[in-house]
């Protein structure tokens, strides 16, 4: 049985960034309806760039660790970078092939900072 | 006598590994005899049905109403009541369109089961946007058994007009109380709708001895192929209902200006139907008619017992849905481990060739009401067997292990 990288099970146990920021700047809540994760982030902006995200939620060890790594690797980068950040991009600093049906999984927390972004203007 | 080589997916090699297949709640797989049925059709006999006056046509159109003959024998019903629709869920919407939009009002109630499938659920909801009907659920018992108490008082409110409610729950394997909730309804004038979905892979279905109004079920679930289902109605019911979808084969004459419909079942089948799959299907009730119900229980039966009695085993496994009887529970078990969420425990055991169902499998009140986000599902069929729970067991305890030997903060 293979199971996933160390660095997937370390953050899926001991999550970093855990919680909500008071007075955030851009939050959003994403629900991925057909398997229950549920990703709530909060951003706390500089101008055009993230100082920091923090997340609440709740799913598999793929969807709250990719959440948890993106909380520390988006930070100091600006919106339009993240907006175009996609899967591969993802599947790179998970550090682990993520196999098709596992992709929504991955992705909840990178789109639920997205649409946070989306709505957030200066 | 059971025979796993009817059945040659079963066979199949996942990563190296022989496949076992623990998800037949979601689709049953499918015995030699209902592909061959289907090939046979499109070889030999594929033609319109109840269309053009050649002998292609009369072949294609006698095996399609031979094959309502079986389903009809099957349920007990008179073929006049048996439709083909494309699964359970297309049923139950015909049901909430035709006879409930006719027949209900803003302020008429309808009860359900807290532990309905969102297909016995969402069609009713679309009438409450629509007429403002009020939805009612029965609670359920910590145990997962249906509160039949509670019930009894909610179907005794005023203006209940429909109990559209699951024969058994496609999540925690719990058979429904039916007789008790159907004579209460058939003495208050309430209809009821029983979805059938679950239930008719694993018992006789009956419905003169239920005495329910309406009945769905679809051919997936029983070793059928998909696009093919049935809805039963009594056929006082049917007759007055408006026909659902408009087209070919429904209709008794088509003018300019309006159009008459024809007699039943024709009524309600608009369009060409699934042709392939009604015979398929039929010869699914065939297979399970020569096997016998008796040999497909005691089996599930055996499995069941066996399944929950290794399962007590594991400290880290809860199932949910433990009826007081045995009688009451299909192999159908929904988990819940320690530590690990359902999507990672399905994956994980599946690379390892172990086929199972992680979600809320279309039921999210009931997991609302349990509190959960999402179950490990483990469904079983007359041929799994007692080494296929054995090898589930030991890989399921092996996950556990490694899942936590990584830990090491």
């Amino acid at each position: 049985m293979d199971l996933y990288a160390q660095n997937i099970l370390d953050h899926y146990k001991h999550p970093h960034h855990q919680g909500v920021i008071a007075h955030a700047d851009a939050h959003y809540h994403e629900v991925n309806d057909t398997c229950g994760d549920d990703i709530a982030v909060s951003l706390k902006m500089t101008g055009l760039k993230i100082k920091e995200i923090k997340f609440v939620g709740e799913g598999c060890a793929i969807s709250q660790a990719a959440i948890s790594i993106l909380s520390e690797e988006l930070v100091g980068k600006t919106k339009a970078e993240v907006l175009t950040y996609e899967f591969k991009n993802l599947e790179k600093s998970l550090g682990i092939k993520i196999s098709e049906r596992r992709y929504k999984c991955a992705l909840l927390g990178l789109w639920a900072i997205q649409h946070a972004l989306e709505k957030y203007k200066i | 006598m059971i025979k796993r080589r009817d059945f040659p997916i079963l066979n199949k090699k996942i990563n190296g590994q022989q496949m076992i297949y623990f998800d037949n709640a979601a689709t049953a797989q499918k015995p030699l005899a209902v592909i061959q049925a289907m090939d046979k059709y499109y070889l030999q006999s594929n033609a319109n049905v109840h269309r053009g006056l050649n002998p292609l046509a009369e072949e294609a159109t006698q095996a399609y109403e031979a094959a309502r003959i079986v389903v009809a024998d099957f349920i007990s019903a008179t073929p006049t009541e048996v439709i083909f629709t494309r699964g359970a869920t297309e049923g139950i919407n015909l049901i909430a369109r035709t006879w409930g939009e006719t027949n209900l009002q803003a302020g008429d109630r309808i009860v359900l089961s807290l532990a309905e499938h969102h297909s016995n659920l969402v069609p009713w909801l679309q009438l409450k946007e629509k007429l403002g009907v009020e939805l009612v659920y029965i609670p359920l018992k910590k145990n997962g058994e249906l509160n039949l108490v509670a019930a009894k008082k909610l179907l005794a409110l005023p203006r209940v007009k429909l109990l559209a409610i699951t024969q058994a729950s496609n999540v925690l394997g719990i058979l429904n109380p039916l007789h008790s909730l159907l004579n209460i309804a058939h003495a208050r004038h309430i209809i009821s709708v029983v979805d059938a979905a679950q239930s008719i892979t694993h018992f006789p279905v009956n419905v003169q001895q239920l005495g329910c109004d309406f009945l769905v079920f679809s051919g997936h679930k029983i070793w059928g192929p998909t696009g093919i289902g049935v809805l039963y109605g009594r056929q006082e019911l049917l007759q007055k209902m408006p026909p659902f979808l408009g087209g070919g084969e429904m209709i008794g004459a088509v003018y300019q200006d309006h159009f008459t419909v024809n007699k039943l079942p024709h009524k309600f089948e608009a369009g060409t139907p699934p042709i392939a799959e009604a015979i398929g299907l039929a010869a699914a009730i065939q297979y399970v008619n020569k096997l016998g119900w008796q040999t497909i229980q005691a089996q599930e039966q055996k499995l069941t017992s066996y399944f929950l009695e290794r399962l007590a085993t594991l400290k880290f496994v809860k199932v949910l849905g433990r009826p007081r009887l045995l009688s009451q529970k299909l192999p159908v078990f929904s988990l819940l481990i320690t530590g690990i969420h359902p999507h990672d425990a399905a994956d994980l055991l599946g690379q390892e060739a172990i086929i199972l169902r992680a979600g809320n499998h279309c039921t999210q009140p009931l997991h609302q009401f349990f509190s959960l986000s999402a179950t490990l599902r483990a469904s079983l069929s007359f041929y799994n067997t007692k080494a296929e729970i054995d090898i589930f067991i030991r890989k399921l305890k092996k996950l556990y292990r490694l899942w936590n030997n990584k830990d090491n903060s």
